[in-house]
């Protein structure tokens, strides 16, 4: 093999040797900040929180900032990606294993055993980590830290300093700044200061949910449980204005941009777990799966989830309207009805206009999910939920032995196999084995909606630059949705598919200029040839016909 | 049923292969010493740089193959025996075949220097090629310095490679600026900052004499022959070129010149006997404008979509459309739509704009005719172009002024990107008024 595998503990390249004094120096700077993060997990108590923390974070920001300068601003622009198949710990070697495990780890004591971080329970002070939290948290909300703050501290931190790094690495490309400057701005404003700032408005006879406006359903999916809703609608008008903005957000906002831009618009631009993935993630975009057989578990798997999480969300919505509907408007059954109409109109509509585009297996897949959906919309009317109860000990094994009404299970179940397992875990501990999308790839409802419109009704495409293509790769090892981008550009096809997150990584590395993203318009926008442009143009025409 | 046999796993063979499979039911077998499967060859430098495994320049996945129906026989043929329509291999077994394809590709040029069958003298063309480099120069502690002879595509894509491992490159280039022969003046005159600009040593207008040994075979130094000076290195590159690979062809029938010799149909002087690709040689000297011997890429992809016509019956002529190309040197882009000549070899009709911007790493040259105005070709270095736009202009004949003013409906870079095409007009226009 002429593949040289190294197994030294470099981070930057071939041999350890040939990183500089300086990112030496910089790279043990940002890990002295972690190692304070780490003596705060195991309770060092540091004098003077404010300090350390804003000493520790620093840290990690100034000598991500250092090593990223030292690495890109001293070489010529150009696309830069020497070496990533040899590093182990951007190639599945010891280090990018050792990496997957420590999150993999973290994120189970964070979703699972937070008091190990150090979170008071019944009202008692903080400790370790989420206590050096206390401060900045007290600056922005008022209130303590919990270990939701120090994640999204931290995860903002890593979208920050590393969308710097991606931005200097991709210094020659005005869409990759632009795209990662938003991303950091959304993450920074969005997910982290503004809710923050919002709870301060919280009182004894006002409070919202916390709410981060771009975080939609059904990615967000607890958007509309009972506690939020009622939240809002006790908050009046601006809560009003929240709820209701969470659902034009859902069938207006996000249908109208899609159609204009591909779900790019949000997968690459807005989203925190994108966001997440193309900074700090960027590094593992290459392990991402292309081979057929994953592409077939990403297409069962995804719709599996978007449906588990509509039949979720109706199970509690329509649960909560059944004993309670009077304070919503709606009943439960006039609830059900519109689901079920909404679906069958959505669907008769796609399968008629669309037929020619779908294919069997799209066909049929279709119509199964479809019936599942419904089979669940009618077992929902004719009997109350809530009264339904379910022993969660013979679903996980004797670990969870409390007793839930179905609604409440199916929510439960939903909020920990698909949120924290799945999204968190799975999603982000995984980075370094699965590729940094696989969340994205395989589950995420939102991404699945968004998908089927791109796929069906959108003016975005990645245009193939006529017969240029060399099929050298590029595209394919770069595309972190695990799209083999290279068996649509050597076939002179454009790039029509619904996982496309439009991150634009394909089209910079191409060597030969022969992708391009575009909204243009919808004729012609899916073009399979038969031969390449630059042909004889009998050929051409003779072939093409066919 | 009819076995088609090809010599040959690159581009033109595999795009034979598939192209008989969606129009026929033939038996096909495709052969190569190379490796057990298709790869791509123009990927070879991205794995020594490590931005991708050997796996993933293959375009298909392995199971391909076989639901194809396309059976792989992994084997050097060392004769062509077309009365009996045997291959010979060197293995000793035989192979029969119906109808046979010959699409070997290229072997690189070695022009008789001294040593240059020295160990850690290579070319670039295959993947044993890479194996060698991966094992003469893993790292720039066992190779201190390379040498690189021939300043051509191949010859910037192996500097570009051992740059990326530190390892210090000397680059050999006969001509007075590099890919001088294609390349007009102000654009070769680019990359020859450029490529100064990575710390490449290149040297113009100088040729090797002899590659010297040390006492184990082993390369040691170069000589040059102009100043007689010595440099001292570990690995010599020879990329001067490449030429079609059929020593193996001649001693069969079949008839050869510098490649296999072939008419508009790729068929050669035996029945039932084609060639393609690279290793294809145009029997009435070149088609249009074209060479006789085309070594790229998609040529041979398009030899092969016309060759699977004929051999399924429906007899067609090699077309090839307007020509076009690319290819990247270091970090700057190249695409080239029609003709644009070089001073060498340029039709004395054949008009330049040219404009080049003040970062160095972005020019244009447009080629047009003196007289019609009619536009031949443009040249494109670090600004992305529309391959369908220009085949349309091409074929539309428009003259240079709709192209340059048009220019706009052309661009393919990445949304955001700055455009330059005001920039191009005002020049354009200035330069017009002061002829
Ligand atoms: C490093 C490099 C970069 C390149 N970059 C570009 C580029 O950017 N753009 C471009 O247009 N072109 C490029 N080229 C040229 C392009 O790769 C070739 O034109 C193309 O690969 C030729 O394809 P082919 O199918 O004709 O032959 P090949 O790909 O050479 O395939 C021929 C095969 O036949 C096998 N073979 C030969 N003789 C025998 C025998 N007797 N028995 C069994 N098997 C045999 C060989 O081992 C080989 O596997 C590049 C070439 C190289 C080497
Ligand atoms: S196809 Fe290209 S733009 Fe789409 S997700 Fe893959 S790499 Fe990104
Ligand atoms: S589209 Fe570009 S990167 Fe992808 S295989 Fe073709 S030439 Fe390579």
């Amino acid at each position: 093999m002429s593949n040289k595998i190294d197994h030294s503990m470099s981070l930057a390249s071939p041999d350890a040797l040939n990183i500089t004094t300086k990112q030496k120096i910089a790279l043990a700077f940002g890990l002295i900040g972690l190692f304070i993060l780490v003596l705060a997990l195991f309770n060092v108590d540091f004098p003077n929180r404010a300090v350390f923390l804003t000493l520790s974070l620093g840290l990690v920001i100034g000598g991500t900032i250092v090593y990223s300068r030292e690495a890109y601003l001293t070489k010529l622009e150009g696309i830069k990606n020497d070496g990533v198949w040899f590093k182990s710990l951007t190639s599945r070697g010891v280090l990018g294993w050792s990496l997957g495990i420590v999150l993999t780890v973290f994120y189970i004591v964070l979703y699972f055993f937070p008091a190990l971080l150090g979170l008071g329970t019944n009202g008692e002070a903080n400790t370790g980590l989420i206590a050096l939290f206390d401060p900045l948290s007290n600056l922005l909300s008022g209130n303590n830290a919990s270990q939701w703050f120090v994640y999204g501290t931290l995860y903002t931190v890593a979208i920050l300093a590393f969308g710097y790094k991606f931005m200097l690495k991709y210094r020659h490309n005005r869409y990759q700044q632009l795209r990662t400057g938003s991303v950091m701005f959304f993450q920074t404003a969005f997910a982290f200061v503004i809710p923050e700032l919002m709870a301060r408005l919280n009182s004894d006879d006002f409070s919202l949910p916390y709410n981060d406006l771009k975080n939609m359903w059904p990615l967000n999916y607890y958007a509309f449980d009972q506690w939020r809703v009622d939240q809002f609608i006790n908050a009046q008008t601006v809560g009003l204005f929240f709820l209701i903005l969470g659902v034009v957000m859902v069938f207006v906002i996000s249908p109208y941009l899609t159609y204009k831009y591909g779900k790019r618009w949000y997968c690459s631009w807005v989203c925190g777990c994108g966001g997440l993935a193309e900074t700090a993630g960027d590094s593992f975009r290459q392990l991402s799966n292309k081979g057929v057989k994953a592409w077939k578990f990403e297409r069962w798997m995804i719709n599996s989830v978007l449906v588990f999480s509509i039949v979720t969300t109706v199970a509690v919505i329509s649960t909560y309207l059944g004993y309670d509907s009077e304070k919503y408007w709606f009943t439960k059954n006039a609830f059900l009805i519109s689901i079920g109409v909404f679906l069958t109109l959505l669907l008769a509509g796609i399968l008629y206009y669309k037929r020619k585009e779908l294919n069997k297996s799209a066909f049929r897949g279709a119509i199964g999910y479809y019936i599942l959906t419904i089979a669940f919309l009618v077992f929902y009317s004719f009997f109350d939920l809530s009264q339904i109860k379910i022993d969660a000990s013979y679903f996980s094994f004797g670990l969870n032995q409390n007793t839930y009404s179905f609604d409440s299970g199916l929510r439960s179940f939903y909020g920990f196999g698909i949120g924290s397992i799945f999204s968190g875990v799975i999603g982000t501990g995984f980075y370094p084995i699965l590729g940094n999308r696989a969340w994205c790839r395989m589950g995420c409802p939102m991404a699945t909606i968004m998908g089927i419109q791109q796929r069906l009704f959108s003016k975005f495409r990645i245009t193939t630059n006529g017969g240029q293509c060399i099929s050298c790769g590029n595209c394919s090892n770069s595309c972190e949705m695990g799209i083999d981008v290279r068996a649509y550009a050597q076939k002179g096809e454009n790039i029509v598919r619904s996982s496309c997150v439009g991150c634009g990584v394909c089209s910079a590395v191409c060597p030969r200029g022969v992708l391009k993203l575009e909204n243009d318009s919808m004729d012609g926008r899916i073009n399979p040839t038969e031969v390449l442009l630059g042909n004889d143009v009998d050929l051409m025409d003779l072939l093409n016909k066919n | 049923m009819e076995h088609v046999v090809i010599i040959g796993n690159g581009i033109s063979g595999v795009t034979v292969a598939r192209h008989i499979r969606k129009n026929s039911d033939k038996k096909i077998t495709i052969v190569s010493a190379e490796t057990d499967y298709f790869f791509s060859r123009t990927a070879l430098m991205y794995i020594y740089m490590g931005h991708m495994k050997f796996e993933h320049t293959q375009p298909y996945e392995n199971s391909f193959w076989k639901k194809n129906r396309i059976e792989l026989k992994k084997g050097f043929v060392e004769t062509v025996e077309t009365e009996s329509k045997t291959l010979r291999f060197a293995g000793g077994d035989t192979l029969q075949y119906d109808k046979l394809v010959i699409a070997t590709g290229s072997k690189p040029n070695k022009f008789g220097w001294p040593g240059q069958d020295l160990d850690g003298a290579q070319g670039l063309y295959s993947k044993q090629d890479l194996d060698s480099i991966e094992r003469n120069a893993p790292d720039n502690k066992t190779c201190k310095r390379a040498v690189i002879v021939g300043g051509g595509l191949i010859g910037i894509e192996l500097a570009e490679m051992l740059n990326s491992r530190s390892i210090p490159v000397t680059f050999l280039v006969r001509e007075d600026s590099f890919w001088n022969g294609v390349l007009p003046k102000g654009e070769s005159a680019m990359i020859n900052r450029h490529i100064k600009n990575h710390h490449i040593d290149l040297r113009l207008s100088t040729n090797l004499k002899e590659i010297k040994s040390d006492e184990n075979g082993k390369v040691k130094s170069i000589v040059i022959t102009e100043t007689g000076e010595e440099i001292e290195c570990n690995v010599v590159g020879l990329t001067a070129g490449v030429a079609p690979n059929i020593d193996f062809i001649k001693t069969s029938n079949i008839e050869t010149n510098r490649g296999v010799l072939v008419n508009r149909q790729l068929e050669t002087n035996i029945p039932d006997v084609y060639a393609i690709g690279d290793c294809a040689e145009q029997r009435d000297g070149g088609i249009g404008q074209r060479r006789p011997i085309e070594a790229v890429w998609y040529t041979g992809r398009m030899m092969g979509e016309v060759l699977a016509q004929t051999i399924c019956g429906n007899p067609l002529e090699y077309k090839p459309g307007h020509w076009f190309n690319s290819a990247k040197f270091l970090d700057i882009e190249y695409q080239t739509y029609g003709w644009v000549f070089a001073d060498r070899g340029r039709p004395e009709y054949e008009e330049h704009f040219h404009w080049i911007h003040e970062d160095d790493t972005k020019c244009i040259t447009v080629a047009y005719h003196k007289d019609t105005k009619q536009f031949l070709g443009i040249n494109t270095f670090g600004i992305r172009m529309r391959h369908e736009t220009f085949d349309r202009w091409l074929t539309e004949k428009r003259d240079v002024d709709y192209v340059i003013k048009n220019l706009p409906e052309a661009n393919f870079d990445p949304e955001f990107y700055k455009h330059f095409e005001k920039d191009i007009l005002a020049s354009y226009n200035k330069q017009l008024q002061t002829v």
